[in-house]
């Protein structure tokens, strides 16, 4: 962590860079929070550990209206979402110097369920441990870092930066399950057990928008939902549908540019699955237009975006069943 | 004071519900929030905090206040009726009792909001003491006692039995109706219990946050800090925190058609929103920092200066548990702290 | 205010506050193009409630919105209600297009009124309004006249962008300029024809107009000239506390409540929307 912290004074000391879009430290070792840093005193609460989840992508829209490069940290599954900004030009390349940061999975402290949590010891960047020691008031315990990471890790994108100005320290393998797999066991279900399923994991939905808010595909200046032409407004439902209708609507504005980042599923304070909706669409893109990743890089159309003599017909809908 | 075996639980549930509509922890895909009870329910006591507070019972997300429509080319307005049935909400902790004493004062206040006032009137409070308070909790700052919570019925769980303690005329009323599965216990075991419960709460990390220079003063004193520059910035802007919250009581009155007329509803709303204070012609908080800063001074400040003193924060630390950010009041109250303005 | 009121339209059914009450639209007059005052009375004639001047309505139409407005019309009016709205909005453009017979509903009145009864008794006054802002000001302009015994000298300052956007015009013609002890000083921003008043911006009139300070100034106007003429007060020798004025915010409750209206600790809608400038001048900078 020192080495990143002695390279972000260097690049603000030189004047390459105007300010440092990192993490800082919290009062806890879990809660750390994304953070610009502005000179090198700041730079002492930086910090790099197995809790910063956090993908800084979204927050380099406001930095590129800012005076000067932004140096940004990325992880190799933010740099998507990066491209794809850039792609949608929402983020401006030239005013970011991106300096990718090894990845060894990252944790959600619910995850390590631990009542009375006091510190987390093993989450330390560089130093991934097998297992963490977890101190809490009520005992120490141990728990695997397997089991703690973040459901994204499981099915991590790989450790390749798809765009960066420089590279700084290793990744770690942390594959463990199938990408598609909570998807195809949905699909496997009858309509009613399918609706039923959303139904119980929607009905949590409390409107909060931190699911729209953290996604770095929502990049809408003014979300339809905020509308007070729309009935449909963001903060109510007003009929037992509509918490649906709000989770519907933005998986079919994201299909397509959704990288997959996890954020959406990583914010919610209800633990609804929303990825799954976001992987429905990538993988049935995937299965009538040919492997696509959104964000892997800036130049290739996206396949809901772009027309092709051998698109599947409407009719697909249908012969699917 | 009484007691009941917890394996007994499904038959004291039972029972209650045959008078009135019963409100308590139940786990849904994973999460636990208060909901109706009825047979089939994942009923959870052992999660310390639901995901949203208990507010709903009291002040829903979303109510409806009236219905217009056309009767005889006439417009007629039908005001939704107000609860008239008795509804009890068991298993409410300390802090979140406390938060009904929060919201009393604005929704009880001249003139008194009927849907909310009936809805207090026609409640009764069933709360449960912490057996197990977690690093987020400060209650204690607010001089709240998790070992001890107000409410019309106290209940401790010690071990595998369910004490209870009949506090106001209320929780007589409803512990008569229940009286023949209780049967007479010990205080001391209580007593007991409720030290164990204090003890772990002088080891939280938050016991001791100081709230020297909040409250009404802060209103001018800390309004033009610098430190909100600072704070901010990490802020998506979306309401995890104040729809967890259960002091949090700003709303939004709004129309749906529902073809053959208008309701009105009334649902939360967040100042952290971007439209919360905007008009046809103008808003006075255009910044995320502006709307950041009204949240915590609101909680710390504005509230306690219009309502003698008192903060409309319990501690219950859902902010901290749940901003996707990992801002809240703890670290804003420690910004000032360090900042020593 | 009281917390439930009695409903005229549903005897004996206690309702609350949000709840509004029908009322018919029984006169519209086009003040300027983009201002018009509506007349509301309750289904069977009267007024739909009692006010004091300086206090406001929400005025709903269901389905398109609700919104604060100031009640222009003097509590001296036994026959009616009236609200000047300037179309700038989506509510305000329904309402706008509404035509005489029709239901609205409205609810209030709601917060504090200028102290006609307690501080600006038997003191001279000095009116300053700019644009719609002469809505929240008649009605207690027409209660001091329509009480002219208890007040002093008055003075009306009023200013717009052109002789169109004057509003109350031929009131402000044919009642308050013939009212004995009335001074009215109209100015519009630019020269047009037909006009041969004063032509310049409110402050700056103001100035030229060189009040003493034996008054008490009431001032409403969009922020801008506020600002400037407050200053001009200022170099006068007014004082804060012989300065009022009214303020606007998001309200959607109207009663304190919903806490969207609050300047640091006071909402407007209830604390308000009558301030004097000492008390302005205390509140935090978000207004």
């Amino acid at each position: 962590m020192q080495e990143l912290i002695n390279r972000a004074k260097s690049l603000l000391e030189s004047g390459e860079v105007a300010r440092v879009l990192g993490w800082r430290k919290g009062e806890n070792v879990w809660d750390v929070e994304p953070a610009f840093f502005g000179n090198v005193d700041e730079l002492s609460d930086f910090v790099y550990n197995g809790f910063c989840g956090a993908n800084l992508s979204k927050y380099m829209i406001e930095a590129s209206k800012l005076e000067g490069k932004t140096l940004v940290f990325l992880k190799p599954c933010d740099t998507y979402s990066f491209n794809q900004l850039t792609k949608e030009h929402r983020v401006d390349r030239e005013k970011a110097y991106i300096i990718g940061v090894g990845c060894e999975g990252k944790i959600r402290v619910e995850n390590i369920d631990a009542a009375g949590i006091l510190d987390v010891i093993g989450a330390d960047y560089p130093g991934h441990a097998e297992n963490l020691t977890v101190k809490t008031l009520y005992g120490d315990k141990e728990v695997s870092y397997k089991s703690a990471m973040l459901e994204r890790c499981h099915v991590c994108k790989g450790k390749e930066h798809m765009v960066y100005d420089e590279l700084m320290g290793e990744s770690t393998d942390t594959i463990d399950a199938d990408r598609f797999a909570e998807v195809a066991k949905i699909e496997a279900m009858s309509p009613e057990e399918k609706f039923a399923f959303f139904q119980s994991e929607l009905s949590k939905c409390i409107r909060c928008n931190a699911c729209r808010n953290v996604c770095p595909a929502c990049s809408c200046r003014k979300c339809v939902f905020d509308s007070t032409k729309f009935d449909s407004a963001q903060k109510a439902n007003t009929t037992s549908f509509e918490e649906k209708m709000f989770h519907i609507i933005r998986a079919f504005h994201v299909a397509g540019r959704c990288t997959d980042c996890g954020e959406c599923s990583r914010v919610c304070p209800q633990g609804i699955p929303l990825h799954l909706f976001n992987r429905k669409f990538i993988k049935d893109i995937n299965e009538l237009y040919g492997d696509f990743q959104a964000g892997a890089d800036i130049d290739t159309k996206g396949p809901l975006t772009n027309f092709r003599l051998d698109d599947c017909e409407p009719d697909i809908v249908t012969k699917r069943g | 004071m009484l007691k009941i075996k917890k394996s007994d639980l499904a038959a004291l549930f039972a029972r209650i519900s045959e008078k009135n509509d019963l409100f308590l922890p139940v786990k849904t895909a994973g999460k636990t929030n208060f909901a109706a009870w009825d047979e089939a329910a994942d009923v959870d006591l052992d999660t310390l905090k639901t995901v949203k507070s208990p507010k709903d019972a009291f002040f829903p997300q979303s109510e409806n206040l009236y219905t217009c429509n056309r009767e005889d080319g006439k417009l007629k307005v039908s005001p939704e009726k107000l609860t008239d049935e008795p509804f009890v909400l068991f298993g409410i902790r300390a802090c979140d009792v406390r938060a009904i004493d929060v919201l009393d004062r604005v929704f009880l206040s001249e003139p008194v909001d009927s849907y909310y006032a009936a809805r207090r009137e026609h409640g009764i409070i069933v709360s449960y003491a912490c057996n197990n308070p977690e690093t987020s909790c400060f209650c204690k700052v607010f001089g709240i006692d998790a070992a001890v919570p107000a409410g019309d019925v106290v209940t401790w769980m010690v071990g595998e039995e369910l004490y209870w303690e009949a506090k106001t005329e209320k929780g007589e009323a409803l512990t008569a109706q229940v009286r023949d599965l209780l049967v007479d216990a010990d205080v001391a075991t209580v007593e007991a219990a409720q030290a164990a419960i204090r003890s772990i709460i002088e080891k939280l990390p938050n016991s001791n946050l100081s709230l020297e220079g909040w409250g009404a003063e802060a209103a001018k004193t800390r309004f033009d800090s610098p430190v909100w520059e600072q704070l901010y910035k990490p802020c998506l802007a979306c309401g995890t925190c104040t729809f967890v919250c259960p002091t949090c009581q700003c709303y939004d009155i709004k129309d749906y058609n529902t073809g053959n007329g208008v309701q009105r509803f009334r649902c939360w709303d967040s100042c952290m929103y971007s439209d919360f204070t905007m008009m046809a012609h103008g808003n006075n908080r255009t910044s995320q920092m502006q709307r950041f800063r009204q949240r915590f001074l609101h909680k710390l400040a504005y509230y306690p200066a219009n309502n003698e003193g008192m903060f409309s924060c319990v501690g219950c630390g859902r902010c901290v548990d749940k901003c996707p950010s990992h801002l809240n009041i703890v670290k804003v109250i420690k910004a000032f702290e360090k900042e020593g303005v | 205010m009281e917390a439930m009121h009695e409903c005229k339209h549903n005897p004996g059914f206690m309702r609350d506050t949000l709840v509004p009450m029908v009322g018919i639209i029984t006169d519209i007059r086009t003040e300027t193009p983009d201002v018009k005052t509506f007349r509301v009375n309750a289904p069977e004639g009267g007024k739909l409630f009692e006010h004091l001047p300086g206090q406001c309505a929400m005025v709903c139409v269901p389905g398109v919105g609700e919104a604060m407005f100031s009640i222009t019309s003097s509590p001296t009016n036994k026959e009616y209600q009236e609200f000047s709205i300037k179309r700038c909005g989506v509510l305000t453009e329904h309402l706008h297009s509404m035509q005489v017979g029709d239901e609205i509903m409205v609810r209030g009145p709601y917060g504090n009124n200028f102290p006609v009864e307690t501080e600006l008794k038997g003191k001279n006054l000095l009116f300053i309004a700019g644009g719609i802002a002469l809505a929240p000001l008649r009605s207690v302009i027409n209660y001091c006249l329509d009480n002219r015994e208890n007040y002093g000298e008055i003075d009306i300052l009023y200013g717009s962008r052109s002789a169109d956007d004057l509003v109350q015009r031929k009131e402000i013609e044919e009642v308050w300029c013939k009212q004995p002890g009335v001074n009215v000083h109209l100015t519009i921003d630019r020269e047009q024809e037909g006009w041969d008043g004063h032509v310049g911006f409110v402050p700056s009139y103001l100035k030229e107009l060189a009040f003493d300070t034996n008054r008490t100034a009431i001032l409403c106007g969009p922020p801008i000239m506020i600002k400037f003429c407050l200053q001009g007060l200022k170099e006068m020798g007014f004082a804060m506390e012989q300065v009022y004025t009214t303020l606007e915010l998001r309200m959607k409750c109207g009663v304190g409540k919903c806490g969207r209206c609050n300047i640091g600790t006071k909402y407007v809608c209830k604390d308000g929307p009558v301030f004097r400038f000492d008390q302005v001048d205390e509140l935090p900078n978000e207004y």
